[in-house]
């Protein structure tokens, strides 16, 4: 803090210099932008040191422009005209926007100018085309933006060494996974809230961890293994998280982030802007930064036009899909791959550059994938030259960039691939034209990837003519389910990569006919599956164990646009999100199907369980445990037990409070009334009472003659 | 047992009435003509003919000899129960949108709606034994409330007028001096516009339903937020059972919000509350409109519920519901 100076001192150190202070108007002395002399004003003191992003000065659309030719008043006009041309096809230069100083002894001018920019955009892009030009021989240009020199003149002249700071043990940042009951989190954003709770359906009811308003300017997204939250912010990305609640870990300024993705081992976030083009000239931009999330790092960064990264390299506006950049190599975080046109750039992390230091060249290549857990790519390259050349799908591995496997198809429309979680299988959706190329029908190409050679097999449906609605493997498992069908209600059929004697063989294990499902949940530990009608059928549900074959339970959340399991596989969340205006909220059911709460939020966005990391149990120690289950059990048992006997007692206690509270309500009002009695009988002219046996009920018969006519009935006989 | 259909109007239903003796129904809607119907069977027994516009609101007198309508037609009028016969009828610079017998039925609450600059008010007239000697002047009129006064009713001897609407705020007024004793606390009370209002059977205490999805249980004479019960959809209407501790509200999505054409998105149920736990016991569907108007029958063992489809429909219940343990 600077010291604070009295009046008294100043008017002695004027008299000093000699300067009559009545003279001086106080408030007309402006400082320089960012110069205090060291006196910090208390209101933005604390946003200076904790906020930087959002303070940042008023000078990034002007740019400084050195080492230009010195010259004298004569060519002024000649030089401004040069610099103009160069710099205007940038951006628009504001009016007036160039400023080439002179000395005020030669009148030369001093080697530098300033220009000022309609945007900060222009500017930054102004500087990082033009520094470095070559106006000629010995003049190459240097260019700043006027913001940074204050940056650049702070650097002190001499080097001192860092302080190191004393090692600090970090929180426990996987705290949540020591729970006592267990139980997992979730975190719901509704209207302006976002909150994190714990699901505990023991209460059969959530109980909130963290809560907090704006927390989020889009959306909250949990890191792969769930250690970290993250939030999106105009001035950048943040993670939050935390041993008892949720901190802020670190910040990422990325402007206008639009999307976040982070590697599978939540060492690197990548954050994506797209910036819309700003006047006809210019391009629209886009920028991916890739920051190491622990020490905030930028690790590498992307900037170009949209079209060098959309898919395919096809171009156009919205040819970008997310993610641009997808992680590879499974757990460590190894690889990250794009694909543009003719090639799949692939990088590692270790330097952030291509591998082998150039892309991989693929003609005509639309579509690739990574396998889940191994550093193997599968690309897609649809026909070429009217069927001449045909359509393939071939897996290459990294970094040697060797095909393993290449699969030629023929009269091929469209294929997706799809990996089992494990890495052990892919499946290759083809559709395929018919011999009229009027209709397309779908066939999968099923390849054993950790078998030798990668053998493939064909597998078609019994109808082959049927669409394909949904497809999923079972994780972790060598089962899959297949929604297929022309009518409102599609069939359900689930293979399974073994037979009973052939383990390499593919054998359709039931077919359930005429479902209103059109989306498949597998439980994260596989072996149960929810089948969903989602849409058009309003949310019917279906849990159905696929190790029995048999429907465990059916239910409805109406409407429900999400459906998610829990990590473990014990819980799964619906929610109706606000793309519908009614009915917005969450139902939690247990895995088989058993409505276990429900809490609605109007304007509900988002619900996300918080993702656990993989089992540290070896294989053999979960099948010992799962052998031994009923001995574990027990104590589970118990402590359930306890709880639903405690949860009565509370219940009890709940409710006989409500009734002794209503009782003395009703005895006070009791009391009113009679004691108004008197009163009420005067309000009705002496009508005795309030008491309703006054009245009795009578019933009247009113025969009334409404016509009386005589006629002559002739007799018959 | 099965409800009783009642199509009588041809237009939304507004207000339903039951007699004391609980064997009279009278129901309002926005057709111009209020009809009476046996309570037991849904028999119509006879329509008020002579209003132009909307019928808002209806009361009887204790002694089943007067009816009085709130019409958008910018009159209150006065009826002879038995014949239909117009007795009275007392014009307004806007349209009334609620009245209320005193208890002794000598005085009759009124609100009237904000209209051409006009705001809305609450007034009090004098109802006179012999029709003839009836007079149009205001005891008291009452001015403030922001917006629509949807329901005003009287509070315990008369003492009160308690009102509500679309400013959120429950208000008891002094009915001598016209002075506000009481308001709600805005942070406890509705969040959206009070469609209704209900008394229990001695009006001690008196229920309010919101748009804000949510109805609330008040002490008339502390007012004093007892209960709130939360359902999924505005309420547009409550009634107090007098028999059993349940409450019973409806409502349902307006019809410009529902997009789907199934009936259930529009929830147009009837729900059931227990009254001191404020949990929900049940709900009667049926209706494909909106609840607008509920009452429950002095004796609690039928109810009848009034939709925007046009339809009353004539609950008795069933013996099991009179065995519900919570």
């Amino acid at each position: 803090m600077a010291e604070v100076i009295s009046m008294a001192d100043i008017e002695a150190s004027a008299a000093r210099l000699g300067i009559d202070l009545s003279s001086i108007n106080l408030d007309s002395i402006q400082l320089p932008p960012g110069e205090d002399f060291g006196i910090q004003s208390g209101d933005d003191g604390d946003l200076y040191q904790d906020d930087p992003l959002e303070f940042e000065g008023g000078f990034g659309n002007i740019i400084v422009v050195d080492n230009l030719p010195v010259v004298p008043p004569e060519k002024f006009e000649k030089l401004e005209g040069v610099i103009r041309k160069i710099y205007s096809q940038i951006g628009t230069i504001r009016e007036g926007g160039i400023w080439m100083p002179v000395s005020p002894d030669t009148q030369k001018t001093l080697g530098y100018c300033f220009i000022e920019y309609n945007t900060a955009q222009e500017a930054e892009l102004a500087r990082e085309k033009t520094n470095g030009y070559k106006l000629d021989k010995s003049h190459i240009f240097a260019v700043n933006v006027l913001d940074d020199f204050e940056k650049y003149m702070k650097v002190p002249e001499e080097w001192k060494a860092s302080e190191i700071k004393p090692y600090m043990p970090g929180e426990n940042l996987q705290q949540w996974l020591t729970d006592e009951k267990a139980r997992d989190q979730f975190v719901i954003r509704a209207g302006s809230n976002t909150e994190v709770f714990w699901n505990d359906p023991r209460q059969l009811m959530p109980e909130l961890v963290h809560q907090r308003q704006y927390w989020t300017e889009s959306f909250v997204q949990w890191s792969p293994l769930g250690t970290y939250l993250a939030t999106v912010h105009r001035q950048g990305a943040a993670v939050w998280g935390g041993a008892s609640t949720f901190n802020r870990l670190m910040r990422f300024a990325h402007p206008q982030v639009r999307q976040i993705d982070f590697s599978p081992s939540e060492k690197y976030i990548i954050t994506y802007s797209s910036h819309e083009p700003s006047n006809p000239r210019d391009s629209h931009r886009i920028v991916i930064n890739i920051f190491d999330v622990r020490t905030g790092k930028l690790m590498r960064d992307f900037k170009g036009n949209v079209d060098e990264f959309a898919t395919g390299g096809s171009g156009g506006v919205s040819g970008i899909s997310w993610p641009v950049f997808r992680w590879g190599g499974g757990r460590e975080d190894k690889y990250f791959a794009r694909i543009g046109k003719n090639v799949i750039a692939v990088y590692e992390t270790e330097t952030f550059t291509l591998v082998d230091k150039k892309s991989m060249k693929v003609d005509n290549v639309v579509d690739f994938s990574w396998s889940p857990t191994d550093p193997i790519l599968a690309l897609f390259v649809p026909e070429q030259g009217g069927g001449n050349q045909p359509a393939r799908v071939s897996l290459v591995q990294i970094p040697g960039k060797e095909e393993l496997r290449q699969k030629n198809l023929f009269s091929v429309s469209d294929c997706k691939v799809y990996w089992q979680n494990n890495g052990e299988y892919l499946a290759v959706k083809v559709d395929r034209y018919t011999k009229t190329k009027k209709s397309t029908y779908t066939g999968f190409e099923l390849f054993r990837i950790k078998e030798r050679d990668i053998p493939i097999e064909v597998l078609e449906l019994d109808n082959k003519n049927d669409k394909i609605i949904a497809f999923a493997w079972e994780p972790k498992g060598h089962r899959f389910a297949v929604i297929h069908g022309d009518g409102p209600r599609p069939d359900i059929s689930f293979y399974s990569m073994r037979t009973s004697q052939n383990t390499g063989r593919v054998s359709k294990l039931m077919t359930l006919k005429s479902k209103q499902a059109n989306a498949l949940y597998w439980s994260p530990a596989g072996r149960y599956i929810l089948l969903a009608g989602l849409k058009g059928f309003n949310g019917q549900l279906e849990f159905y164990n696929v190790d029995e074959l048999e429907t465990m339970a059916t239910g409805e959340h109406f409407m429900a646009t999400d459906i998610e399991w829990d990590p473990t596989g014990r819980y799964v969340a619906t929610a109706v999100t606000s793309v519908h205006e009614m009915e917005n909220g969450f139902h939690i059911w247990s895995f088989n199907g058993k409505l276990l709460y429900r809490i609605s939020r109007d304007h509900f966005y988002q619900f996300l369980w918080r993702p656990r990391p993989p089992s540290l149990l070896t294989a053999e120690k979960e099948e010992e445990i799962a052998k031994n289950l009923k001995k574990y059990s027990k104590k589970y048992e118990a402590e359930d037990q306890d709880v639903s006997m405690q949860l009565n007692e509370q219940d009890r206690k709940k409710r006989k409070m409500l009734q002794d509270q209503w009782n003395e309500w009703v005895a006070k009002w009791k009391q009113w009334h009679e004691e108004e009695r008197q009163f009420r009988i005067q309000l009705r002219d002496g009508e005795a009472s309030d008491e309703e046996e006054e009245y009795e009920a009578k019933e009247v018969e009113v025969e009334e003659v409404l016509d009386v006519s005589e006629e002559i009935v002739a007799d018959q006989d | 047992m099965r409800p009783i259909l009642m199509k009588g109007h041809e237009r939304p239903l507004t207000f339903l009435r039951y007699n004391r003796e609980g064997d009279l129904l009278f129901s309002c809607a926005k057709d111009h003509t209020p009809n009476v119907w046996f309570a037991d069977n849904g028999e119509r027994l006879g329509t008020y003919r002579g209003h132009n516009g909307a019928v808002w609101c209806c009361d009887v007198s204790r002694d089943s000899m007067r009816l009085i309508t709130a019409s958008a037609d910018q009159t209150v009028k006065l009826w002879n129960v038995q014949d239909g016969v117009q007795l009275y009828s007392f014009n307004f610079d806007s349209p009334a949108k609620s009245v209320d017998f005193s208890v002794g039925d000598k005085l009759v609450v009124v609100t009237t709606d904000p209209f051409m600059g006009l705001p809305s008010t609450i007034q009090v007239k004098r109802i006179a034994r012999d029709p003839n000697e009836q007079t149009t002047e205001s005891v008291l009129t009452i001015k403030g409330p922001v917006g629509r006064i949807n329901r005003a009713v009287w509070g315990p001897l008369n003492k009160t007028i308690i009102s509500a609407g679309e400013d959120t705020v429950i208000r008891v007024w002094d009915t001598e001096t016209g002075k506000l004793l009481k308001e709600a606390d805005k942070e406890i009370g509705h969040q959206k516009t009070i469609t209704s209002l209900s008394k229990s059977a001695d009006g001690s205490h008196f229920l309010t339903g919101s748009s804000d999805k949510s109805a609330k249980l008040w002490d008339a004479r502390t007012l004093t937020l007892l209960k709130t019960y939360v359902t999924e959809r505005p309420v547009n209407a409550c009634a107090i059972s007098p028999l059993l501790d349940h409450v019973v509200i409806g409502g349902g999505q307006e019809a410009v919000h529902v997009t789907t054409t199934d009936r259930r998105a529009g929830k147009f149920e009837a729900k059931f509350f227990h009254k001191n736990l404020q949990e929900e016991i049940g709900g009667v569907k049926g209706h494909f409109g909106p609840i607008n108007a509920l009452a429950f029958n002095p004796d609690g063992r039928s109810f009848s519920s009034g939709g925007e489809d046009g339809y009353v429909r004539l609950h008795h219940f069933d013996p099991d519901y009179f065995s519900i343990r919570m």
